[in-house]
């Protein structure tokens, strides 16, 4: 075989003390599709990011049509060939599809926008692309927009082409469309490579598999030499054992019950689709699934911050036994329902916290308005945070340090500790032990465990499959915006929830 | 094949930090009033070839040297921090207010009106009570106005609030037209002789009311950003929105109140500019205080208190810049241009405080 | 009525072509992302350095030509414009200041500078009584030659001086670099979304400082103008007036287009000007009508904002700091 068009030697990157990638080596001949298989936080996209000129790797050597390469800025990528196709579309919206295309462009001639279009179809035509280069970024769909992007990497020439997760947000029939064009891309030549965590796509389209798992390399296999059922396990890997201790659920009542919910974004994309589940008093509901999947929608819409289009959220009072419909309620009107309801979200200091207030101020989101007056009660708060930075262990100058110059970890205590302070009834906690270090996830584990044991139905988002079936008690995969099963966590295995998790249409009605 | 292609990383990495000591922001602060006033030693010695120790001098002298300048200068420094209080809620709400000038604009005419209309025909207590109302309804009307529709349709409030400053303008110039048939286009003292409407002296100084209020007014703002659960909704919606919705604030309501408060005080700078200090109405009686108010609040970093020093060093640059004005025989526009030159200073200082220079240093893996 | 009509049209254009210099800096510096609150201070320094420039000129020679005449202070003010852009430009791109206060104090600083050198620039030369720059506004003001044979046509376009023409060509070119160029298109996107800019190999820095500088430049033109043609090289303090934030409500009006702010200025020119034409106004109506320009800018915003069509919006990043994330 020849040079490899894209060979990685050894590639490690490190974000302070967390290693996104470790000592990876890879490579992609020319007329080849590679997937890059692995979980959320595997380091996969860190690793096409360093392709593309957006981090610099801390050690080792890219390698491109063999000679040593210094991807230094998207420019220098472009000037190597390499065009990615991000998750998060780079586009002017009012700008049309031609002129995002020819964007930053200078090859020196006369600017013709007629040119443009021209070449624009000419592309189109050869890879079998059906775009309006007139039509404008924002009457566009998604698969329209990644069009875009596509027809914007090729129109640069490039012949290594990376997309990151490029049918998360595609239909089936989307999807096949894409896996035409790809084909035809690597009949013509280009080295392609293709992150994704749907094994039956890995398997339609590549031709070889190279799986990362926490940031390490595991292999790469010939597609046509492996299956699902392999992939899965060079995926996640050996069940390690994390001694969460788990106690039996008791005292189970139905707290809130879920039926058949359905949302949509404002563009019209599905988001939640016939959602129905049950979260119990006294027991952790796991929620796995892909990133995007719906997760924090579902979540949002139960705390009263996104509007659902159809399904009813019912909420059953331990203490009158009254049952409430939380469907598009505001969170002051839900917890003016009596409803106690604790909401740790994903994106800690952009929604949870203010990051410019101190300790202090933060424990008084949830509680300001209480007692009469106009003046704040600081005295309250005050004693709360003292309370959780001494029990939880905070690292902290002090409480009247802003919440931003805490380490992740200590963000997040503080953040949880004030969610369970409220003595919640239901606490959903979305990835709360993301980028924490072992010790503080343990204390997070904890808390939830704690929780649980005091009656509170508590639902646990998770990407970390161990963890899920170590602490939770029965786990709701979801796919798509779809339940695609719910599981009893101490008889399941990573395998199955995994396949589950990478199951968008199977089983489900198609649309 | 690409061996023309030079790659680097690049020179100066800029990165924000966090933990620069109050002292030391402090002294970063200084250092740049002070290269900016050697600065301006430099051009007021091109200029008039006098020696700017001098000139400094003679600055301080322009504001504190007597009696009737140094009240003169408080009553100015009073005037400024009132609209820089009001729009200093907005700001904190990251709502760009940079209508105060139109709004106390309007609420100096709505005291004017009371005063041309009632002339003394109301009681002492009750007429100032009717144009303080008056004022503070049209303040808060002129603000509600672009906030109603910053939070329907999300229109632009820096370009509204902007516009509605020159309605604001031209209104006061038709009703001045029409309160004045002979045309002259000036309204004169307004009860001249009946003084009705006159905020009163105490203490024999005709400032000291204006400056007690204001002082009121800081105090009160200070503890109601800091200490009320409104102001507590104000930051919040500030520093992010998706928290306030979060917690269940209603984002709309604190924007229509939060501007609503804010023109209410600019109302009352109105009135205390027409009924304290002027007893008439012109175009200019804002006379660009709603502009400079915005950097001051800036400058203050939101902080009712700080802003009292702001305030003070903008007030005191242009006293002291007119006292030499007059004393060098030069133009009165000097003060505009030496603020001019420390606003620059001391905006572009605030970089230095908020970030870290970090110079590439070592060599690079690889090659 | 012919007649009158006509002499409204041309007294109109030479509001208008003030503004139209103001709106058109502006349309190029907001197209960058940058609100230039600076622009009405800028335009007094474009006055006032022409104004010098010419001075000194005159000053120190005893027959000044023509062509010099026109050169020095034409230049003056262009470099000078752009010198206050750079300031704004460095402490708003380079130092992250906001923008809104920078450009505040740049317009106090500007306003400043241009009445301090208009009022004492005879005393530093000895002289006494305002400045007349009789010779330099006469070669300003000098119409097209054939514009006396065209009649009133003639009159009524084309019996402005050279500035004039080169307002309404500069907005041309504005509009067609805007629309049809690769450093229009590239401009453009800065605006809209800097980070999509930035990915795609747009030097947004250099973008920014380049739009915003020229965009000054072309404001600062709108002073001279003010100075040498309408008032025919004189300066009164405050003369040029509230036109600088005029030219900033046309640039809402014309929808952050060059071509569409040549009409957009003469329509408020005329505004501006339209109650002298009016017969039987009352000097307080008079005043009503020149709040209309501010009230129908202020009536676009809100239908602008309401009808939410794309493309009149205002530049998506208008007004916010850009800079790569740094790690």
């Amino acid at each position: 075989m020849s040079t490899a068009a894209i060979e990685l030697k050894g590639i490690t990157k490190r974000f302070g003390s967390v290693v996104a990638n470790k000592n990876i080596s890879l490579s992609v001949q020319n007329g080849e599709i590679l997937s890059l298989l692995g979980e959320n936080g595997s380091g996969k996209t860190t690793l096409m990011n360093m392709i593309s000129g957006i981090y610099h790797p801390d050690e080792g050597q890219i390698f491109i049509n063999g000679q040593e390469a210094v991807i230094a800025s998207p420019h220098d990528a472009y000037d190597y060939k390499i065009g990615m196709i991000h998750q998060h579309f780079k586009l002017v919206d009012v700008f049309s599809a031609a002129e995002n295309i020819v964007l930053g462009m200078n090859d020196g001639k006369k600017f013709n926008m007629n040119d443009v279009y021209a070449r624009v179809s000419q592309i189109c035509e050869k890879y079998g692309f059906e775009i309006d280069a007139h039509k404008k970024i924002y009457q566009m769909s998604v698969s329209e927009k990644q069009t875009v992007e596509i027809i914007k990497v090729l129109y640069r020439g490039a012949d290594i082409l990376i997309l990151d997760e490029p049918t998360a947000v595609l239909t089936p029939q989307e999807t096949q469309t894409l896996f035409k064009v790809l084909r035809r891309m690597r009949d013509d030549g280009k080295a392609i490579i293709i992150i994704t965590h749907k094994l039956h796509e890995v398997l339609s389209i590549s031709d070889r598999v190279s799986v990362l798992r926490r940031g390490e390399y595991v292999g790469t296999l010939r597609t046509a030499d492996t299956n699902e059922i392999e992939l899965t396990e060079m995926m996640v890997g050996k069940k390690i054992s994390l001694n969460i201790e788990r106690s039996e659920p008791h005292d189970i009542k139905d707290r809130l019950v879920v039926s058949n919910i359905q949302c949509n974004s404002r563009e019209g994309v599905r988001l939640l689709d016939n959602v129905s589940f049950v979260a119990r008093s006294g027991e952790i509901l796991g929620i796995a699934g892909i990133a995007g999947s719906g997760q924090r929608e579902l979540l949002e819409a139960i705390a009263g911050l996104q509007h659902i289009d159809s399904g009813s959220i019912i909420y059953n009072n331990p203490k009158t036994g009254v049952q409430d419909n939380l469907r598009d309620k505001t969170p002051i009107q839900i917890r003016d329902l009596g409803v106690r309801l604790s909401f740790v979200p994903e994106d800690r200091l952009g929604m949870g916290l203010v990051g410019n207030m101190d300790i202090v101020d933060n424990m008084m989101l949830r509680s300001y308005r209480h007692g009469k007056g106009i003046f704040l009660k600081r005295a309250e708060p005050k004693a709360l945070a003292d309370k959780i930075i001494s029990d939880l262990q905070v690292v902290t100058p002090g409480t009247s340090t802003p919440v931003r110059r805490l380490s992740g970890g200590n963000v997040q205590k503080v953040l949880v500790g004030r969610e369970i302070a409220a003595a919640p009834t239901v606490l959903m906690a979305a990835y709360p032990v993301r980028g924490l270090d072992i010790n503080s996830s343990y204390t997070i584990y904890n808390l939830l465990n704690e929780q649980k044991e005091h009656g509170v139905a508590v639902i646990f988002v998770g990407e970390d499959l161990d963890v899920l079936i170590e602490l939770c008690d029965r786990i709701m995969v979801i796919g798509g915006g779809r339940v695609t099963g719910i599981v009893d966590a101490r008889n399941t295995t990573k395998e199955e929830i995994g396949l589950l998790m990478t199951k968008t249409d199977g089983g489900q009605t198609n649309e | 094949m690409n061996e023309k292609i030079k790659h680097t990383e690049p020179l100066i990495r800029i990165s924000k930090r966090d933990d620069l000591v109050w002292w030391k922001s402090w002294l970063v602060r200084v250092i740049a009033v002070v290269l900016a006033l050697v600065l301006c030693s430099v051009i007021i010695i091109l200029i008039t070839g006098y020696n700017p120790i001098q000139v400094y001098l003679a600055m301080i002298r322009g504001s504190f040297g007597t009696n009737r300048k140094l009240w003169i200068m408080l009553q100015n420094l009073a005037m400024l921090l009132c609209i820089s209080l009001a729009v200093t809620p907005a700001f904190k709400m990251r709502f760009w207010n940079i209508g105060a000038e139109g709004q106390v604009l309007v609420g100096g005419l709505a005291t004017a009106a009371v005063m041309f209309y009632a002339k003394d025909s109301l009681p002492p207590f009750i007429m100032i009570i009717t144009m303080l109302a008056a004022s503070l309804a049209a303040g808060i009307i002129w603000a509600m106005i672009p906030a109603f529709f910053k939070a329907k349709w999300n229109t632009n409030e820096t370009l509204f609030t902007l516009m509605m400053n020159y309605v604001a303008t031209q209104l006061v110039s038709f009703f001045i037209m029409i309160w004045v048939p002979s045309g002259s286009s000036v309204m004169g003292i307004i009860n001249q002789d009946s003084q009705a409407g006159w905020l009163p002296e105490i203490f024999g100084q005709k400032y000291l009311l204006n400056i007690l209020i204001v002082a009121a007014v800081t105090i009160a703002m200070f503890i109601y950003l800091k200490y009320s659960k409104q102001g507590y909704e104000i930051s919040v919606v500030g520093e992010s929105e998706n928290t306030a919705k979060y917690i269940g604030i209603n984002v709309k309501k604190v924007i229509l109140r939060t501007m609503g408060l804010s023109g209410a005080i600019c109302g009352l700078a109105g009135f205390l500019l027409v009924s304290g200090t002027n007893h008439t109405i012109t175009t200019t009686t804002a006379g660009g205080m709603g502009f400079t108010a915005i950097m001051v609040s800036w400058l203050g970093k939101f902080n009712a208190v700080i802003m009292v020093l702001t305030s003070f060093i903008i007030v005191f640059l242009q006293r002291g810049a007119g006292e030499i004005a007059t004393k060098f025989n030069l133009n009165q526009s000097v003060a505009d241009i030496l603020t001019g030159i420390i606003l620059f200073f001391i905006i572009g200082c605030e970089f230095f405080v908020n970030y870290k220079i970090n110079f590439r240093t070592g060599h690079k893996e690889g090659k | 009525m012919l007649t009158t009509i006509a002499s409204f049209i041309n007294a109109a254009i030479i509001q208008g072509i003030p503004l139209l210099y103001g709106a058109t800096g502006e349309i190029i510096t907001e197209k960058s992302g940058n609100l230039n609150l600076g622009i009405p201070g800028i335009m007094y320094i474009g006055g006032i350095s022409g104004i010098v420039g010419g001075y000194i000129y005159e000053y120190y020679t005893p027959e000044p030509v023509a062509a010099l005449c026109i050169i020095i202070p034409l230049l003056c003010s262009l470099l000078a414009s752009a010198f206050m852009a750079f300031i704004y430009s460095f402490l708003t791109i380079t130092l992250r200041a906001n923008q809104n206060v920078t450009g505040l104090a740049l317009t106090t600083f500007g306003v400043g500078v241009g009445n301090f050198l208009g009022g004492s620039l005879q005393s530093f030369f000895g002289k006494s009584g305002s400045i007349s720059l009789l010779t330099t506004g006469n070669y300003y003001k000098t119409p097209l030659p054939f514009a006396e044979k065209l009649g009133l046509f003639g009159q009524t376009f084309l019996s402005f001086g050279f500035l004039a023409y080169l307002a309404v060509i500069i907005a041309v070119i504005c509009a067609f670099v805007l629309k049809k160029t690769r450093i229009g298109l590239n401009l453009r996107a800065v605006g809209e979304s800097p980070a999509t800019a930035d990915a795609a190999g747009i030097n947004v820095t250099r973008y920014k400082y380049v739009a915003t500088c020229t965009g000054g430049a072309i404001a600062g033109l709108g002073g001279l103008y003010f100075v040498m043609d309408y008032i025919a090289g004189a300066w009164t303090n405050d003369g040029f007036g509230d036109r600088g934030w005029l030219a900033i409500a046309i640039v809402i009006f014309a929808l952050w287009k060059p071509d569409l702010s040549i009409l957009c200025s003469f329509i408020f020119g005329g505004l501006y000007i339209i109650c002298t034409y009016i017969p039987g106004l009352s000097s307080a109506s008079k005043e009503l009508i020149k709040m209309l320009p501010y009230v129908v800018t202020i009536i676009v915003l809100v239908v602008i904002s309401a009808r939410k069509r794309r493309e009149n919006q205002p530049p998506a990043h208008l007004g916010l700091p850009y800079f790569r994330e740094e790690r």
